[in-house]
């Protein structure tokens, strides 16, 4: 009983309608000449018919119905949605760049490989890192690629360790990483502070720990404070550590997570290096490493040698590839004119100011809801919905009243061992005049909770759809329009 | 910089928070890791950065290419990227508030189903990072499904076979993500003849085999059996899994049309530039009754509250953010920026501009291969087998030296195999799309005729 919403591009095709045209293959050897029959298509791919225009204009009324930080203040908590400059796009999408064949031989591509060799140095020198391999394509297949590389470091030495230590704050990636990897993630409790226990950590720890992970800030917006005591314990139980560098947004140019004894990190090049989230990818996940872990890095890697930037695959001890070809470089371009963009001052500025605005966030919004651990917070705050207090208003119906407003919504009911939890993520590049209005929002939709609780329940009423039935979507999937029946 | 926050407003924001001083907020960070120092080139101004990108950009040389090797340069309509660039898609994320995100949600259901169309498959997942890690994740969706289908063997190894033909960066991959897997075993077979036997297959396959691997076109451009290497792996219960090229789906076989149950394939071309390898995106594509060990996301068609039709994320308890370590995969993010210009570009072309560009493929690299085969010395390695749009060039001399020396007609001729295949180190594989025009096959037949080894012959 689905009534019609915004048709799909195959409801408005026309049989026979055109957009695109290629020239005349008069003249040409003919497929259906050469192309033996069993290789041959038997009817065309059943895709939409249609003008240009249709198109375009179908697709720009869908991006209508997306909010996006270019539209709306964004502040999902751990994703960083801080603005992204346009040149970057340009640059990247430029011919220069983006006609790049990979298998282009070095002295071809020496522009492309200097930018890749700049980027690394210096995220090396952001991290406190020797080596950074930029191949992962996103966060969690850096993760994979660190998880790796420890079994590869230890494999080395002759020790067969197979346990990751994980907070049970984690990012889910962290744990299913782990097991990709096919080490057995060990699950740490954190205490009340918010922050690993380190008598938990150290009662886990053992001969048999191959790596420590640790996210720093953590997931609850708070620096580990125990980080030193942490990794030396880790290294003298022969274990490395690890940290995910999702939330380094908070930390560029304020600290190096090598100094705080960290062997490897990821970095999120989509978070703090401000390239498009493009509505959930493309993204970047570089994984930088200490000196005794460098010779285990993907290939290739670019090197330099006598003044020619070179791609070199001949690392022996290397884990090998983890994708085809060097890796996400629209995006690595994107993250290198950021970085050109910032001297170390102002990623300083960068950071602090993020954690100024969202310290400045939790500030206003304490009247009406609770901060989980009620201490200053780095670059993002956990708060609670209390639904006692709110006539059994939740979380998600916060969230949900939220885009009524105007507004983005926090992440919500993560982390897991945080009830009802909201996490806020302001960054750096919104306003003080944003924060404010965000927080006459969230403070209005409090009281609402406590005089209309059923008008926040209800929310939204006034987006292209209400509340979407999830349960149903998940029990009979429908996830492609019906068309013409595989023939197989 | 892009932060707007004046010193008049820090000071109101660190009063209204209620301390003195910003280093109080961070008194958690240990006090000797603090404020480190940095040796960092200074800040560019916009305008100073267009010009040093300019400046690396005039060092990336742009010749005539015929390049292909998995990273097909196809023609992309401007309204491609001028819709996909829209703030309101490259500035969202992860539509996880569905209400406010409809425009992404309905595109990835649309994008699915243009994939499902043209692979002819029955579900496809939300894009993958790449070619490579798509067949990767493929692979461990056929473990899976062996292990379920066969309880009492779990924990006992599980081959996983392919062909030398499949692109070698693809082999590679499956190496890393496998290779600590005491339960599974890589095979790889050998190809003299350019395409993998059916016969030969069959004499490897057995009840141990949870899945065969192959990519029609393969790394070679030639056409493998598919269907054939299809029915060896059925015949002894394992599934078999293809990898395609997308606009080639214009004239050739989908998988689902020979009863892959996996098929996988890279996205460049397919509305996205090759941009030195990435970022594209993996296309995943499979049999329905494999939907729940699928990984990544799935956007799933249902209603709201009215009854009116409306999209969300689905089918997440598979995932990492629920599951965690019992998730069958750790991908978080998918491709969603370039499924959107991928999705935007099919749209274009439609069936009949898919046809045709392929059709131009098919045309343009078989005069290709006849002018360069024209050129005494030059000949067609794998001669008799059929391929698409690339082609190995066996060359009078070390390939690598022809490329190079093309090379200073600004021609780049094609892919030395030497490197990956050393019994083919005379070997260039050449590819020739839409792309390109008559005129310039004869420009490089041309050039090729004047290299010193094939005029002296």
């Amino acid at each position: 009983m689905i009534q019609k919403g915004e048709a799909t591009i195959f409801e408005k095709s026309v049989p026979q309608r055109r957009a695109i045209r290629f020239p005349a293959t008069e003249g040409l050897p003919s497929s259906k000449d050469g192309l033996p029959a069993e290789h041959r298509r038997a009817a065309p791919a059943a895709l939409p018919e249609a003008s240009e225009l249709d198109v375009v204009r179908h697709y720009t009324r869908l991006s209508q119905l997306n909010f996006s930080i270019d539209t709306h203040f964004y502040p999902l908590g751990s994703c960083t949605m801080k603005y992204n400059p346009k040149i970057n796009d340009q640059i990247a999408l430029g011919p220069r760049f983006s006609k790049l064949h990979p298998l282009q031989p070095d002295e071809t591509a020496q522009g492309i490989l200097e930018a890749l060799f700049r980027l690394e140095r210096a995220l090396c020198e952001l991290c406190g890192m020797d080596a950074f391999t930029l191949q992962p394509s996103a966060g969690a297949q850096g993760e994979f690629v660190g998880v790796l590389v420890a079994r590869a470091y230890h494999q080395k030495r002759g020790e067969n360790r197979t346990e990751i230590l994980i907070p049970d704050s984690a990012h889910g990636t962290n744990p299913a990483s782990a097991s990709l990897g096919a080490l057995t993630p060990i699950s740490v409790r954190s205490n009340v502070r918010g922050r690993l226990d380190v008598a938990d950590f150290k009662s886990r720890l053992s001969p048999k720990t191959a790596l420590v992970m640790l996210t720093v800030p953590n997931t609850l917006g708070l620096f580990e404070d125990d980080i030193l005591e942490i990794a030396e314990a880790a290294h003298r139980a022969g274990a490395l550590l690890y940290m995910d560098g999702a939330n380094f947004n908070a930390l560029a140019g304020l600290v190096k997570p090598g100094d705080l004894g960290v062997d490897m990190a990821h970095l999120n090049l989509h978070k703090t290096f401000s390239t498009p989230h493009g509505g959930g990818g493309p993204g970047a996940g570089p994984l930088g490493v200490k000196k005794h872990l460098e010779d285990f890095l993907p290939v290739p890697r670019v090197v330099e040698e006598a003044g020619l930037y070179r791609l070199r695959g001949d690392f022996p001890l290397s884990v090998g590839r983890v994708r085809a070809f060097f890796g996400n470089v629209g995006v690595l371009v994107r993250a290198y004119c950021y970085l050109r963009r910032h001297s170390a001052k102002e990623f300083r500025q960068i950071s602090e100011s993020a954690i100024l605005h969202a310290n400045y966030l939790k500030a206003l919004l304490k009247p009406a809801f609770e901060a989980f651990v009620d201490e200053p917070c780095m670059h993002e705050c956990i708060l609670q919905t209390d639904p006692k207090r709110m006539n059994g208003v939740r979380t998600m119906d916060v969230a949900k009243r939220l885009l009524e407003y105007g507004f983005y919504a926090p992440t919500v009911y993560f982390p897991l061992i945080v009830p009802e939890a909201m996490m806020l993520e302001p960054t750096e590049t919104e306003s003080k005049q944003s924060l404010d209005e965000f927080a006459r929002a969230m403070l209005a939709i409090a009281e609402e909770a406590r005089m209309t609780p059923e008008r926040v329940k209800a929310a939204p009423q006034s987006l292209p759809v209400k509340r979407l039935d999830e349960v149903g979507a998940a029990r009979n999937p429908d996830l492609s329009w019906p068309g013409r029946v595989p023939s197989a | 910089m892009f932060v707007p926050t004046t010193e008049k407003e820090r000071q109101e924001m660190l009063r209204t928070i209620g301390v003195g001083s910003f280093d109080e907020l961070v008194g958690s960070i240990p006090e000797k890791a603090r404020n480190p120092s940095y040796r960092l080139p200074k800040a560019l101004t916009e305008m100073e950065l267009a010009r040093h990108m300019e400046a690396l950009g005039a060092q990336n040389r742009l010749p005539l290419s015929f390049l292909g090797g998995g990273a097909q340069e196809h023609y992309i309509p401007a309204a491609v990227w001028a819709v996909a660039l829209r703030g309101e898609f490259a500035t969202a994320y992860t539509p996880y508030q569905a209400e406010a995100s409809q425009g992404t949600l309905q595109l990835i259901y649309e994008f699915q189903s243009m994939v499902c169309r043209l692979l002819e498959m029955e579900v496809a997942n939300a894009s993958h990072y790449d070619g490579a890690s798509a067949l990767a994740e493929a692979v461990n969706v056929a473990l899976l499904d062996f292990d379920g289908r066969n309880p009492g063997r779990r924990g006992a190894v599980k081959k996983v076979i392919f062909p030398e033909t499949l692109h070698p960066h693809y082999r590679a991959t499956l190496k890393t993500y496998f290779h600590q897997r005491a339960d599974v075993r890589l095979e790889c077979l050998p190809c003299p003849d350019g395409t993998l036997a059916p016969s030969v297959l069959a004499g490897y396959v057995d009840d141990s085999t949870a899945a065969v691997a192959a990519s029609c076109p393969n790394f070679f451009g030639l056409l493998e059996p598919a269907g054939e290497l299809c029915r060896a792996a059925h015949a002894r219960g394992a599934l078999f899994i293809a990898c395609v090229d997308p606009v080639g789906m214009g004239i050739l076989a989908p998988p689902g049309s020979y009863g892959a149950d996996l098929a996988v394939a890279e996205g460049i071309g397919l509305g996205i530039p090759p941009s030195f390898g990435g970022p594209s995106l993996g296309l995943v594509a499979a049999k329905r009754s494999l939907l729940r060990k699928m990984p990544g996301r799935f956007c799933g068609l249902t209603a709201d509250r009215d009854g009116r039709r409306g999209y969300v994320l689905t089918l997440q308890a598979r995932e990492q953010h629920i599951r965690r370590e019992k998730s069958s995969s750790n991908v978080c993010t998918n491709q969603a920026l370039c499924a959107t210009a991928a999705t935007i570009h099919m749209a274009l072309l439609g069936p009949e501009g898919l046809r045709e560009a392929a059709e131009l493929c098919y045309g343009l690299s078989h005069e290709l291969a006849s002018a360069l085969t024209d050129v005494p010395g030059f000949r067609l390695k794998f001669g008799g087998a059929s391929f698409y749009n690339e082609f190995v060039l066996q060359c009078p001399q070390d390939a690598s030296q022809v490329q190079r020396a093309l090379l200073k007609d600004d021609i780049l001729a094609g892919y030395p195999l030497g490197a990956d295949y050393p019994w083919l180190k005379d070997c260039l594989l050449v590819c020739a799309t839409e792309t390109k025009t008559r005129a310039d096959l004869r420009r490089v037949a041309e050039a090729a005729r004047k290299l010193p080894v094939a005029a002296a012959r």
